[in-house]
């Protein structure tokens, strides 16, 4: 049974059919990609797994249980970690901060009254798993610094941190290179690639690049209008005619 | 059947009112994103001015309409559009909300400072008679009433007329759909949204000299109670609908009109619910009107493209430069303590305790907007609600006072939580509406009761055994002071202050990792009743006794922008304002003769910056001073540099 079964997605905006049947579904400890040209669908869709968005129709299913109506914070707990697409970070907080609270939150164990007591300052577990995390995202030289002076490759990597941080069985990436140079995009894989290696997370990558893609994920879906219009091995997938005039244009 | 006809028809004229003030709300926010309050204030202004030029200076009606309604009124809105709120465009409504508070707690009050506030009866109205009666069939209206109706058809035809003939009004509409969009077509939106501020500060303004005649005398309350309906017809509007704004406006209307007429007049209900029906009307369309929270979420196509948040500045510096004030603020508070233990009257030392017991309401801010970035616009009720709960489990009980300042408190926090509850819901700036009309429902139907406030003879409450002395019970107030701080840093340092941190910061990046947004607000929403009722409950019993006019719904406003203007962010933040609120009228106001009323336009002016400088106005300058004394400083003192390969990135998400 896959890790994530998105089954028959379907989401209406007033007359417009954003996502229509949509079944998507990832293994354990596997990268998929979600690909698709502008307007197809994708950030719909991935707000839909998230429950940013309420589908229409259609069902989730993650780790054996149906999450289709569950609130964003349980699915998080439930094990899906994201990143996102426009930078979502914590304002007034230095990068080791923004781990420590995403640690204190996958345990659990903030109580008000030891809050009263002055006793929630983070252990010596967590520091360590937080400094864990930033060594393996190569962060360790900022751990200390407020969240503002990172360039924006480097937040990124602050966000897959994060959610690294909550132990997630699957991590969801938003177009991770989206204003990105092509170095720091390289850079940005590079350090990515050690994820699902190191964590043994499964990744559902969403991205515009089809470099990073074919490079990063075995398996692609392509969305366009709203429709699933191919699926299988990336290198596959990605030579199809079908693939490449939807996404590429015609004359590739 | 008649008698219900007759008791609709009186309705509408004060209906006619507040729709027009509604429709002004739902203008501005449709166009400039701000929900402006001051509206309240602009048609108070436009009355007061009306006034004085008919009645005290003679004026026919012509000439001082066209001057109040048709010049003053829209160059005023103006002024605010070019001088404030252009400058707040990329804020949140939320920091808007807080700008446009400030002007409505400074305006009346300068106001009333410039003319006085001498009794003005004999209010006039624009009719030519205003006594004279019409007969509609069986139905007679006077000409106050006639001129309201004539004058509120007059404006929303013109209104029709703009948006659907004249060019203007295609660009209004297409700035409501998207301000950004219009820009690259190359519509100036900033023309757009001065126009609409002017064209609905001219019906604010009419709004107030329509509305005055209708009462006796020109009450400010009055007016309190026309921009609560107001935003009570713009909510049923869900913000975005003028003819729904029209219709809920002259709906509120209607329905006071019923119960005035059906009601019988000496009954508890009628007593009660007639003036706060429009604050009760507020309060469960907030939580019953579908739609509403669907109406926040912006549908802007490029509402992705805003540029980053105004700059704050840095917060990270050296240990040394961190501890230098903080040593200075308990140094200074020793020498304080000192001067009012030995040297003081009892004048300065009544001053100090003030101080001490508004400083622990005030943390109550420091919790709700400093930690959970919400403005609650009630911290003056859950206040008032420690204090009438102390006195009377005192007075009735006969329990020990001390203790029982703690039990107040947890009052106060059960019922901020079960007030949060339903209100967190909605978020953002109808959370602070809920809390506005949550404060006037309790200052108008429940405060009046015996059991809360006893009536018209108020709770007596003694000083804690021990403490009966001015100068002991000072020493008590400090205690309780660095125990409610204390209490404070260790929750903002904890996991609450962390989570909270992080809702404000993104709230989806919060609930992506776990974190239940609505657990911890309603946490954060109960510590913040309860400190504001443990102070409420001290400021009692400094006083002997707990009076409702200590914790009206004004003060709730007047709280929020001095914290505000201060700092919201840090415990010296709401002592500083509490020394503000304690000290400015004896030092600066009494010498010079001015005014105590001063400082309400003082700090309601400075609550404007808020939108620019959400960490509160002297904050911002002490951490600008700290940096620039930190750059001359020798190397070994300054904080480590922070470097990384490229440009840095605007943090924390606009959600």
């Amino acid at each position: 049974m896959p890790l994530l079964d998105a089954h028959g997605i379907s989401k209406r905006f007033s007359g417009i059919t954003a996502l229509d049947a949509v079944t998507l579904d990832v293994e354990e400890n596997e990268a998929v990609g979600l690909i698709g040209p502008n307007g197809a669908g994708k950030t719909t869709f991935f707000n839909c797994l998230l429950g940013l968005l309420r589908a229409d129709l259609g069902r989730v299913t993650f780790a054996g249980n149906d999450i289709t109506r569950a609130p964003v914070y349980r699915r998080a707990r439930a094990g899906i970690g994201r990143t996102f697409q426009r930078m979502e970070l914590f304002t007034d907080m230095t990068v080791r901060d923004h781990l420590l609270v995403a640690e204190r939150s996958r345990l659990g164990t903030g109580r008000f009254w030891k809050d009263v007591l002055n006793l929630s300052a983070p252990t010596g577990d967590e520091q360590a798993r937080a400094a864990a995390t930033l060594e393996l995202l190569r962060l360790t030289d900022v751990a200390d610094a407020p969240i503002e002076a990172l360039s924006l490759g480097r937040g990124r990597l602050v966000e897959v941190g994060r959610a690294l941080m909550t132990d997630p069985k699957l991590l969801l990436l938003d177009e991770p290179s989206s204003g990105l140079d092509a170095g720091e995009t390289a850079a940005l894989a590079d350090t990515l690639r050690l994820v699902p290696a190191e964590r043994g997370t499964a990744i559902l990558l969403v991205e515009h690049d089809v470099e990073f893609v074919r490079t990063f994920v075995s398996r692609v879906f392509v969305l366009d209008f709203g429709t699933l219009i191919a699926t299988g091995p990336t290198a596959d997938v990605l030579a199809s005619d079908e693939v490449r005039r939807a996404y590429l244009g015609e004359t590739v | 059947m008649t008698e219900f006809i007759k008791y609709v028809i009186e309705g509408i004229p004060l209906g006619c009112v507040f729709a027009l003030v509604a429709i002004g709300l739902v203008l501005t926010y449709k166009t400039s994103g701000v929900f402006n309050l001051a509206f309240g204030a602009q048609a108070y202004v436009a009355a007061v001015l009306f006034y004085e030029l008919r009645v005290r200076n003679g004026w026919t009606v012509l000439p001082a309409f066209v001057v109040v309604v048709l010049l003053a009124s829209p160059l005023f809105g103006l002024l605010l559009e070019v001088l404030i709120f252009r400058h707040l465009r990329t804020a949140s409504p939320l920091a808007k909300l807080v700008s446009s508070l400030g002007l409505l707690v400074a305006v009346p009050q300068f106001v009333q400072i410039l003319l006085g506030t001498d009794p003005t009866f004999g209010v006039v109205g624009i009719w030519w008679n205003d006594d004279a009666l019409y007969h509609f069939g069986d139905f007679v209206l006077d000409g106050k009433e006639v001129a309201v109706i004539a004058s509120t058809v007059a404006a929303v035809l013109l209104l029709g007329v703009l948006f659907r003939f004249l060019p203007i009004g295609l660009r209004m509409r297409a700035v409501v759909e998207s301000p950004r969009m219009t820009e690259l077509a190359g519509v100036n939106a900033d023309r757009v949204s001065a126009f609409s501020w002017m064209l609905s500060s001219l019906f604010a303004g009419l709004a107030g000299v329509l509305l005055a005649p209708l009462y006796a005398s020109l009450a400010p309350q009055n007016f309190t109670t026309l921009l609560v309906a107001a935003i009570a017809a713009a909510a049923f509007a869900r913000l975005t609908s003028i003819p729904l704004a029209l219709l809920g406006g002259i709906l509120l209307g209607v329905a006071q009109a019923l119960l005035a007429g059906y009601l019988p007049p000496a009954s508890l209900l009628a007593q009660n619910l007639r003036p706060s029906l429009p604050f009760a009307a507020l309060f469960l369309l907030l939580l019953f009107w579908p739609g509403l929270r669907t109406a926040t979420a912006s549908r802007d196509p490029l509402s992705g493209v805003d540029p980053p948040p105004m700059e704050s500045a840095v917060a990270t510096r050296s240990p040394a430069l961190t501890m230098a004030p903080r040593v200075f603020g308990v140094f200074a508070g020793g020498v304080v303590l000192l001067l009012v233990m030995t040297t003081f009257n009892e004048k300065w030392v009544t001053i100090f305790t003030t101080a001490v017991i508004y400083s622990v309401i005030f943390l109550s801010i420091t919790v709700i907007t400093g930690m959970a970035g919400e403005i609650s616009l009630a911290q003056a009720t859950f206040a008032g609600i420690g204090a009438f709960a102390t006195a009377q489990f005192v007075s009735v009980f006969g329990l020990a006072v001390l203790p029982t300042l703690f039990i107040g408190a947890l009052v106060a926090a059960a019922v901020g939580a079960l007030i949060a509850i339903p209100l967190l819901r909605l978020g953002g700036i109808f959370l602070s509406l809920g809390t506005l009309a949550v404060a006037l429902v309790f200052e108008t139907v429940i405060v009046p009761r015996g059991w809360v406030s006893g009536g018209a003879r108020p709770v007596q409450i003694p000083r804690p055994v021990g403490f009966a002395d001015d100068r002991t019970f000072f020493l008590l107030c400090v205690a309780v002071l660095i125990v409610a701080s204390v209490f404070v840093i260790f929750i903002r340092r904890g996991t609450t202050g962390q989570f909270l941190a992080a809702l404000r910061g993104s709230e989806t990046a919060a609930q992506s990792i776990g974190v239940n947004p609505t657990r911890i607000r309603i946490l954060a929403f109960a510590v913040s009743a309860g400190i504001a009722g443990l102070g409420g409950g001290l400021l009692a019993t400094q006083k002997h006794i707990a009076t409702a006019a200590d914790f009206s719904y004004f003060y709730g406003l007047f709280f929020v922008v001095l914290v505000v203007t201060l700092s919201t962010r840090t415990v010296e933040g709401a002592i500083n304002a509490a020394l503000g609120f304690a000290l400015i009228p004896p030092l600066i106001l009494e010498p010079l003769g001015l005014n105590p009323a001063w400082q309400f336009v003082l700090f309601g002016l400075g609550a404007i910056t808020y939108a620019r400088h959400p960490e509160g106005v002297l904050e911002f300058q002490k951490r600008k001073s700290l940096a620039a004394i930190e750059r001359r400083l020798p190397q070994r003192f300054r904080s480590p540099p922070i470097t990384d390969d490229a440009s840095p990135l605007p943090a924390g998400g606009a959600d």
